[in-house]
């Protein structure tokens, strides 16, 4: 179908006013012809408006590509690491980071360049230094140590490698740490835990944000008075201060898994009053509406109204609430851990990781111990635009 | 006014109430009793305690009796200022916080100061020159703000200080001030040192800020009094700052209801990485360490203290805007 003329475009509603039916300016875009925009605009169920509206928001569309990147390296963290995340290596303390290049005497051939250390015969400890004729080639796509596909499948392919290891031809992108470990590989394991962390506390706090928002915005009255108290008590308390010590009440002896799990309810226990005060808003602003005093005219249920007409009206509004949630359960863990009151090592997050890098002393010796701090910035940061950008989309009618 | 600050006022005691309760769990949750721990403490610095002592000590925390007990003989002893011994340093709980939380107020207070001071001009310019240059920069800033985890800053900025000038930029004094008593000259090289951690501390906070004040007052900019002032000649500087910035502060002063806690929560990160002698960084020790009744009595200062400033917004907020008090009170 043609476009039509730039002059008919959606650009002022005063001029089209009587003529065609105004299309909000945001939402006018992919516009076939006049009467089918108008017609695909206006029968458009709701969720197709907020996704117009969405792919409008450049910066949010990509972040969107950018965490889903993130995603898939936190599905298959073992796939994108070159090393064992966990394995120690006495001759290889603190290697810097080893920058990959791309070309070789103009040729497409990434190598990076190997690293030759010597102990410093007065303080003991190995100093690395970049050795500029040997130059170790990068391969993509290579068999390495041994994975499991999300704790499953077994498999030995990586993205990176280098070949068979020669004497002393290493792979370290971002250096490695007091122990000899990789980071790279290190911090592409922490994702998996720092994200699933962030989503899993989340959840729970939309669970309990519906339930108790819902509730209070639904019903009103009395219970709308408790739990209103009840989150401005809970909003009221410093939360660091409590989390930490709620996380050193946790047992020493907890595993792993029962220490993950523990700090997702930690973070959501005040995590839900955010998202229970938005539920709640938008109960109280939809009760009034016209389709649902129409619904409840025509003999709904309770669980009807709120489940079939009012839940679906403000989905786009929790997932937009949702989204900006998550990057702050990240933060909080990241706190958590680097405070060492949060996960606790052998489990690799990027807190813990950053744990290493706690005092001047280890971050003088070794500057690259921050990098996975870039991980979290880069992550929050596309998180809040992309939530943002939900936010804006979630209510399509509105300019 | 004065009923509504009352009424505010008799709800102190029931959420301090509730405060004790989580901060006795926390001091109850790790195995063991206190008084067992004391004694092993003792024990292993070398000294010792006769049974009659003993005795007495598990007869002041009510260790054979039940939790209510315990909690109320606890709670006794803060109503009369005693907040028990600290295993880890030996001396009492109440000394210890003493001297750290004048620190600890001030870095706030402090803070607070700088975010509003900058947050206020920053929301102005960005909304009044919306999508200008200085828009989009400070929008750029204020993501990051809102995305860098505050140690992050912290270490970064260390870091470069140490890398580039050779110092080192932790603590709050110079070291010949460090035990010296309160003089002006301490005073002031504490503010020399405080700007720093309150800089990095409130970045996040002046990002949040400046993005809900360019917010409000983009909406109060589109009312139609604002035009009607410009219709008359009003200059546009003195036009935006005598009405609609005044209209748009106000829902500002109650972010203060939830900035201050999340900025006294902030300071525990920031003082930890740039070792400052606030509480924060005791706090951390008292729980590594399991020191309990230090540890509690911390969180519910912590606690306290926020609720100091949320009464604060409150109050605040009802004096300047009527129609809050008229409604409540």
């Amino acid at each position: 179908m043609p476009r039509p003329p730039a002059t008919q475009d959606w650009g002022d509603p005063r001029e089209t006013e009587l003529s065609t039916p105004v299309i909000p300016k945001e939402i006018g875009l992919a516009m076939p012809a006049v009467g089918a925009v108008a017609e695909s605009f206006y029968v458009a169920p709701n969720w197709k408006l907020v996704w117009w509206r969405f792919k409008k928001h450049r910066l949010a569309v990509v972040s969107a590509v950018v965490l889903f990147f993130i995603a898939v390296i936190a599905l298959v963290p073992g796939f994108f690491s070159t090393q064992d995340p966990n394995q120690t290596n006495a001759q290889e303390l603190f290697i810097p980071v080893q920058s990959i290049h791309l070309f070789d005497n103009g040729r497409l051939r990434p190598f990076v360049y190997g690293v030759s250390g010597e102990r410093n015969p007065r303080t003991l400890r190995m100093e690395w230094e970049i050795d500029e004729t040997k130059k170790i080639p990068v391969r993509f796509l290579v068999q390495g140590y041994e994975y499991k596909i999300l704790g499953l499948l077994p498999a030995r392919l990586h993205i990176l490698g280098v070949d068979a290891v020669e004497d002393g031809a290493s792979l370290h992108l971002l250096g490695t740490d007091r122990l000899g470990r990789d980071q790279w590989s290190r911090l592409m394991y922490g994702s998996q835990v720092s994200l699933s962390i962030g989503l899993v506390s989340v959840f729970l706090s939309i669970f309990l944000g519906i339930l108790l928002g819902g509730i209070s915005g639904y019903f009103g009255g009395i219970s709308d008075l408790v739990i209103q108290r009840m989150i401005e008590l809970l909003q009221s308390l410093p939360p660091i201060p409590i989390w930490m010590a709620l996380t050193a009440a946790m047992p020493r002896e907890w595993s792993v898994e029962q220490v993950y799990f523990a700090i997702t309810v930690i973070l959501s226990l005040i995590g839900w009053t955010t998202l229970a005060r938005e539920v709640r808003g938008r109960f109280l602003a939809l009760r009034e509406e016209d389709f649902v005093i129409a619904a409840r005219l025509s003999g709904c249920s309770q669980m009807r109204i709120i489940f079939r007409h009012m839940l679906p009206a403000f989905t786009s509004h929790i997932i937009a609430a949702s989204t900006l949630a998550i990057p702050v359960m990240i933060i909080n863990e990241t706190f958590l851990s680097f405070l060492g009151l949060g996960l606790r090592p052998p489990a690799i997050s990027w807190g813990v990781l950053l744990q290493e890098a706690q005092n001047l002393q280890s971050i003088a010796l070794a500057p690259w111990l921050l990098l996975p701090g870039l991980a979290v910035i880069i992550t929050v940061l596309a998180l809040n635009i992309l939530g943002d950008g939900l936010r804006d989309a979630a209510d399509p009618y509105r300019h | 006014m004065l009923q509504y600050i009352i009424k505010r006022l008799l709800l102190l005691p029931f959420l301090l109430f509730i405060f004790s309760l989580f901060a006795f769990f926390i001091i109850q949750a790790p195995p063991g009793d206190f008084v067992t721990s004391y004694i092993a403490e003792l024990a292993a610095s070398g000294s010792s305690m006769g049974q009659a002592q003993i005795d007495a000590l598990r007869d002041m925390y009510g260790l054979d009796q039940p939790m209510s007990v315990q909690y109320l003989k606890w709670m006794g002893r803060i109503l009369h200022g005693d907040l028990g011994v600290s295993l880890d340093w030996q001396r009492p709980n109440l000394e210890l916080i003493e001297e750290r939380l004048l620190l600890t107020v001030m870095l706030g207070a402090f803070t607070f100061i700088f975010t509003w001071a900058m947050a206020i001009p920053i929301g102005i310019l960005s909304a009044t020159r919306q999508y200008s240059f200085f828009d989009y920069f400070f929008t750029v800033f204020n993501y990051m703000g809102v995305a860098t985890p505050t140690f992050m800053t912290a270490l970064v900025l260390m870091w470069l200080a140490f890398k580039y000038f050779g110092i080192s930029i932790t603590g709050l004094f110079s070291p010949e001030y460090v035990d010296a008593p309160w003089s002006w000259g301490r005073f002031v090289d504490l503010l020399k040192h405080m700007w720093l951690p309150a800089v990095i501390l409130g970045m996040d906070g002046t990002a949040r800020l400046a993005r809900i004040m360019r917010a409000n007052l983009l909406d109060e900019l589109n009312k139609p009094y604002v035009e009607m002032a410009r219709a008359k000649g009003l200059s546009e500087w003195q036009l935006v700052l005598k009405y609609p910035v005044r209209l748009a502060i106000n829902p500002l002063v109650s972010t203060i209801g939830w900035y201050l806690p999340l900025l006294f929560s902030g300071s525990v990160i920031v003082a930890t990485v740039l070792n400052l002698p606030t509480i924060g960084p005791m706090l951390l020790r008292s729980l590594t360490n399991q020191d309990m009744f230090l540890a509690g009595a911390i969180v519910l200062i912590y606690s306290f203290l926020a609720i100091i400033g949320t009464l604060i917004s409150d109050i605040l907020l009802a004096w300047l805007d009527p129609r809050i008090r008229m409604e409540e009170g």
